[in-house]
Parts: C-alpha cells; structure tokens; sequence
C-alpha cells in the first residue's frame, strides 16, 4: 500500500519544534545509516531446513522462491498492473522454475531467486527486500512455489491475500488477479474451482507494490472451502 | 371471522407486479401446506388455492366440508384439515376435521374422511368455536387447537399427534386471549407466539383487519405483548397492518422453506390493485429482537449488492472510473498515471481554492451519477467476469433487478433477472457453478435468480439452476474479492446479502 510520508509520521513529531526535529531527524539518519551497512535478517523468513514443508495448521503454504524485487512505477489499476506482469523481464518468467540462487538481470541489474519459509501464515515481501538491501516500494516481486500432491485434488481453489495487486498463476493458468491499492486479507482473491495434478504444481505470483508494507499470503481451500491439507511446497519440482 | 355469505364472487383480476400470480382470490387462508410438490392452501366456503411454485395459483377442487376458516396440518401420512361452522346462532358453532391421505386430486390416495368434532361453543359460554389454528409442538411432539372469534376468549385445547382428534374432551379449554380471531401458534427460539386478527373483517377497504401477537415460555401462556399487557386483556403487538394498498391483512400461516428460509401468508381484505378483492399473500418472516416481523417481498430497482459476510458488493470485473473522474493523489506513487489524472499543483494543495486541493472536491456542486453508457464503451464485449469490491458508486457496481414475466417463481415472488443497470449485461450461472455476465439476457434458467429475504433480513440470491449441477445455487462470497456459486447454508455469512438502493 502506498503511505503518506507526512501522514505517517506520529501527530508528535508532526507538532515538534523546529529545532528539536532537526535533531531528531540527525539521530534518525546516522541510525539509518548504520542499519544500512548491516541489516538483520528478516524477522519472519529463514532458509528451509528440509526438502518438503507441509502447509499451516491453516492450510498456509510457507515455502517460496522469491525474486529480489523489480522497480516497478506502475499503477496500481487493472489494465496498468495487467500490463505490468506481462511486460517480459527475464526469460521464461511464466514457465521458470528457479533454483535457490540462481540470478537474472532485469533493467541491467542482476536479481537473485532466494528460497525462503515463512514463520507466519504470510510472506512479508518487506521483510524480504529490506534485509537484502533492496527496494520495498514501487516494486514487482515474482515469487514461486511448486504444490506436490499424494493424488489429483478436484474442486479445490487457490485462495490468496495480497499488497498490493497481484496476478497468481497455477500450472500456466491464470486464476486471480487483485488489482487497486489493497492490504492483504485472507482468502481475499479465491479463484475458480481447479484441478491439482498429482505430483508437482506449479503456482507463481507477481506482487506490485506501490509503497509501505507489503506481502501475500495463500493456501487452497477444498471442495467444502475448508483449508486444504494432504500436500507438501518445496523449492524443486524435483522433489519426488 | 365473522358472518358472512358464502358466496364466491369470482372478479376479474388485473395482474399487479409482486402480488401473487394467477387466481389467488381467497378469505381466511388456512396454513399453507405442501403435498407431493405442490403448495396448497384453503379458505373459507371452500376455497382451495393449488400452486406448483408457491408463485402462481390456480382454484382447487373444493373439500367435501366448505365451512369457515379452515386451518390444514400434515401428521404422519394424513392431511388434517378442521373446518369450523355455526351450528345455530352465533356464537355456537364447532370444528370439524377431516383427513385425506393426499391433497392432490388426482392421487388414488385423495379422499376426505370425517374424524368428527374437535371443539365446539354452545352459544352461551363465551367463545365462538371457529378460526381453528394448529400447532404441533416441535419440543416435545404434542399438538394443539387453537380456535375463537370475538365472542369472549380464543382458547386453546390438546389433540392427538396421531388422530389429530381431541385428547381429553372433557377437559376444560384453556383461554389465551380476547377480542380476536384468526389465531394461531408458532414457537421460536424458546417462546410461543400468538398470532391473531384484530380489527373487522369482511368490510373490504373499510377493514380494519390487523395481526397482533404475544408471546409466552409456555404453550399455555399467558402471552404478553412487547408493553407487558397480556392478551387475556386485549394486548398484543402488531406485526401487521394495512398498508400501500393492501388493506386489513388477517388470517397469519406459517410456512417454514426449510434452510432457515421462513414465510407467512395471510389475506388481504382488500387488494386496491386488484379491484378491492380479498386475496392471499405469502411474505418473508423475519426475526428481530425476539419478535417475528412481516418482510416484504423484494420489488424492482437498482441495487447495490453487498455481501454480508466481507461489506464487499458484487461487480463487473471491469477498471471502474472514479465518479467525477480521477483526481490525483498527493504524493503518490511516481508515474501513477491511473490514479491520477487531471489537476496541476494547485490541485495537490490540502485546502486549497474551491475546486482545487485533494480534500475539496470539484468545487462544482453535485457530482452527477456516473454515466453507465460512457463508462462501458471501455469495457469488454461478451461474456465478462464479476468479482466483489469496496463501494464506490461506479456504474459497473450497480445492479437492475427485475422481475421475469411468464417464467413462474417461488413462494411470494417471481423469479427475477439480474442486470448491470443501463445495460443488457445479466448475471448468470457458468456450467461449472461458477459467475458471469452474459451480454445479453435470453431467458435461460442459468439467469433467473430466486431472490429471497431470510430472517435477519438479508438476502439469498438463488439461481434456477447450474446447468451441471442440477440443484439450486446461492451467490456466494468465497472471498473477499471474489463470489462464486455454493449450496446455500443458512449457518453461513457467505450466502448472506444486503440489497441497498446505491
């Protein structure tokens, strides 16, 4: 979502004399500053540990390789963000599925795929790209994950949150599409009822964000909408 | 009810929209009851009312017992029906059942036996043994008979759940109420509701005919009425009275839908609309703070469609345009051309002249309604898909709803189109039980919607049928963005809408 950077600011410091803002605004900056020569790894994510991870208690998928963030100014409307996601900026982006590590160069920077499980139900992009040292506002995220499944599960639906707008595919199909400035809720966008293979499913996602926070969350709901368990995320299509 | 003539005066019936269909002239409607798929219900001097959807009627074959009021209840394999007539001058009079096996005229099962007298008044103590109204316990299975009109008290006696005779006739009736007719009673969460007529009857537009109610932790009473005041000394809360142009509604049946979808029927004294004729009437139930209350039965307009389960409503999965046109946002995002659009840096000033800043507006008084005929131009042809969205009173988000001609219904309304309104864009069911609009409505059932008010108030949207499916389907807020088809389930928000005028 996009904040206002005045509005943003606590009614305190909004009202604060002139110069004690100027101190404050120097104590800020030499701390942001050093934050910026080291930053902690992000709170919320850390490197998976095994080849397989099953779903939440609530049916969340936790595992996802996610692109270091594009700079992306576009809007945040249906058409623009349409647009956005199928302007080509590396290749294969709607078939790839990446290893931990691997690079592609977009604008003429070079991008890294990164595998990351999410301690929560969602993937906290900001978290994300503020440990890389990378761009959190007016950004594109690609994020991936592979869905392997026991036996094929019909009438089942990928249910997702999203900030901002986003576009979810699931084995090539486009099933979601979140479009306008939004904050994540869960089971926001829920696509048509679809079939998942056995075996290895592919579900990608490009999240535009426009500015602040900004994250996804998703999981599949059964044929009775409930939280959909039985399967496992994993970084590699490979996995079995 | 009191005295009249039982002559049936058969008029000519102009067809107003959302009044019942078909030949629905009746006085006293009992009950509304189901018999293999058909809706029937009785009035006095042998009325018979037969529907195959609840919607349009048509005259049934009379019951070999035309008496007054009658009032119909099913138990076990039998169709009970108690008749009531004078047996001399008023008040004396008694309640007659007779049961068939079926109410379908042409089942081998149809055939009226007599079963006798349940209950009667001698013309001197003070009740008028008519108006039967039937109760069958649902806490513990026991059955009872109310009955009375005006002479003194509405009383209230026990019956067999297996006979529908009366079990101890020589015990004393108990009195529930004075001064009414037409009573009956229903149990809800814990409490039992009279219903009954106040008011005159019979005197067409000049009915004072109104349904008033109390309630009681027991079967027995006493009721009392929202003030306090039992109606054992005249009280009782309205639930319905005449107006518009249907005066002196009496006469309340329940009739439970099943999935948490209750309605009522009664009578008007007088339809205005349809020459001053008694008629029936079915309407929604509703339940509020303990107390049921008359819906009415959903008319024609545009809506805003909001699911009340996410405040989202139901649109066109279209870019809207902002009404009054998109202004910019101060300190938007870079190059947001689409959320911004018209407005120099004068625009960006908070407070600024009139017609200018980010919280001024256009300076230029209304905003007009949003011009579905422009706004569309952009928007796609053919089949387009809906989706849920916050409000913003763009045209891609209000719905024209109106009723389908010819194209029958469902107990108290037709079945309705769904439309973006301006356009020919209609709401539709997909082959695999999904949401779209199609172009252009054709008729088919896939885009006929059963719109009914449950009992908060709300609405279920219920289409005919999934072409795949087979079964009726609710609109369902899946998401908070997205709507789908689902089996309704009363237990549910999902189904659940709030039609609002936008």
């Amino acid at each position: 979502m996009f904040t206002d950077p005045e509005r943003s600011l606590p009614r305190c410091i909004r009202r604060m004399p002139a110069p004690a803002l100027v101190l404050l605004t120097a104590t800020v900056l030499t701390a942001a500053a050093a934050e910026s020569a080291v930053r902690p790894p992000a709170p919320s994510l850390e490197r998976p540990a095994s080849a397989e991870k099953a779903p939440s208690a609530d049916g969340f998928i936790q595992r996802w390789l996610i692109l270091e963030p594009i700079r992306s100014n576009t809007a945040l409307t249906d058409n623009a963000v349409r647009e956005t996601v199928r302007r080509e900026y590396f290749p294969n982006q709607f078939s790839v599925i990446p290893r931990d590590g691997d690079k592609v160069t977009v604008g003429g920077e070079a991008l890294t795929w990164h595998a990351v499980d999410t301690k929560a139900y969602n993937v906290n992009l900001y978290h994300f790209a503020y440990a890389r040292n990378k761009p959190t506002s007016f950004v594109l995220f690609w994020a991936v994950t592979i869905v392997h499944c026991p036996e094929e599960r019909r009438d089942v639906r990928l249910a997702i949150g999203s900030n901002a707008a986003s576009v979810w595919w699931v084995n090539g199909q486009e099933v979601i599409g979140l479009y306008g400035d939004r904050q994540t809720v869960i089971d926001d966008g829920v696509s048509r009822r679809l079939t998942l293979k056995k075996g290895a499913n592919i579900v990608r996602c490009a999240v535009i964000n426009a500015g602040g926070a900004t994250d996804f969350c998703a999981r599949f709901l059964d044929a009775q909408e409930k939280p959909l368990q039985g399967f496992t995320s994993s970084v590699s299509a490979d996995t079995r | 009810m009191k005295p009249i003539p039982l002559i049936a005066v058969l008029l000519p019936l102009a067809l107003p929209a959302f009044a019942l269909d078909g030949q629905i002239q009746i006085h006293d409607p009992s009950t509304i009851v189901r018999c293999d798929g058909k809706f029937y219900t009785y009035g006095t001097g042998g009325t018979t009312l037969v529907s195959e959807d609840g919607w349009t009627w048509t005259r049934g074959a009379a019951p070999p017992r035309r008496g007054m009021a009658p009032d119909v209840i099913r138990l076990g394999d039998r169709y009970c029906l108690y008749v009531a007539r004078n047996i001399g001058a008023q008040p004396r009079a008694d309640i007659n059942l007779i049961w068939s096996k079926s109410l379908d005229t042409n089942s081998p099962d149809y055939k009226w036996e007599e079963a006798g007298v349940v209950a009667a008044s001698d013309g001197v103590e003070d009740c008028n043994a008519i108006d039967p109204g039937l109760l069958l316990d649902p806490t513990d299975g026991r059955l009872w008979l109310v009955y009375g009109s005006y002479f003194g008290f509405i009383r209230l006696v026990e019956l067999d759940p297996k006979t529908g005779q009366r079990l101890h006739p020589d015990s004393q009736p108990v009195n529930l109420a004075i001064n009414c007719e037409a009573a009956v009673i229903l149990y809800h969460d814990g409490w039992y509701y009279l219903l009954a007529t106040h008011g005159s009857c019979c005197r067409g537009a000049e009915s004072g005919y109104n349904i008033r109610m109390g309630r009681a932790r027991k079967v027995t009473g006493p009721y009392l009425d929202h003030t306090g005041l039992g109606m054992l000394q005249g009280g009782g809360k309205l639930f319905l009275g005449s107006s518009s142009r249907r005066i002196g509604p009496g006469h309340f049946g329940w009739l439970d839908l099943g999935d948490g979808v209750q309605k009522f029927s009664c009578h008007y004294e007088a339809d205005l609309d349809r020459g001053g004729a008694s008629v029936l009437d079915i309407r929604p139930l509703l339940w509020r703070d303990g107390w049921p209350v008359a819906g009415d039965n959903l008319k024609e307009g545009t809506f805003q469609i909001e699911s009340a389960r996410t405040g989202t409503v139901l649109e066109l999965a279209v870019e809207g345009v902002p009404v009054g046109g998109a202004r910019p946002r101060r300190g938007g995002p870079p190059g947001a051309g689409g959320l911004g659009g018209p407005g120099g840096p004068a625009a960006r000033v908070p407070g600024g002249a009139a017609g200018g800043g980010i919280f001024g507006g256009t300076g230029r008084g209304p905003i007009p309604p949003q011009d579905v005929a422009q706004v569309s131009t952009n928007w796609p042809v053919g089949n387009v898909d809906v989706r849920l969205a916050n409000y913003l009173d763009q045209a891609q988000q209000k719905w024209a709803i109106t009723a389908v001609t010819n194209a029958g219904g469902y107990p108290g309304s037709p079945y309705f189109k769904i439309a973006i309104a301006g356009t020919d864009r209609v709401l539709a069911a997909t082959e695999d039980a999904e949401l779209v609009t199609l172009p252009a409505f054709t008729g088919g059932p896939e885009q006929l919607w059963r719109i009914e008010q449950l009992t908060d108030g709300a609405y279920r949207l219920v289409t005919q049928a999934g072409p795949k499916t087979k079964e009726p389907l609710a609109l369902s807020a899946i998401g908070s963005s997205s709507a789908t088809l689902a089996r309704f389930n009363p237990d549910s928000d999902k189904q659940r809408w709030h039609l609002k005028a936008p």
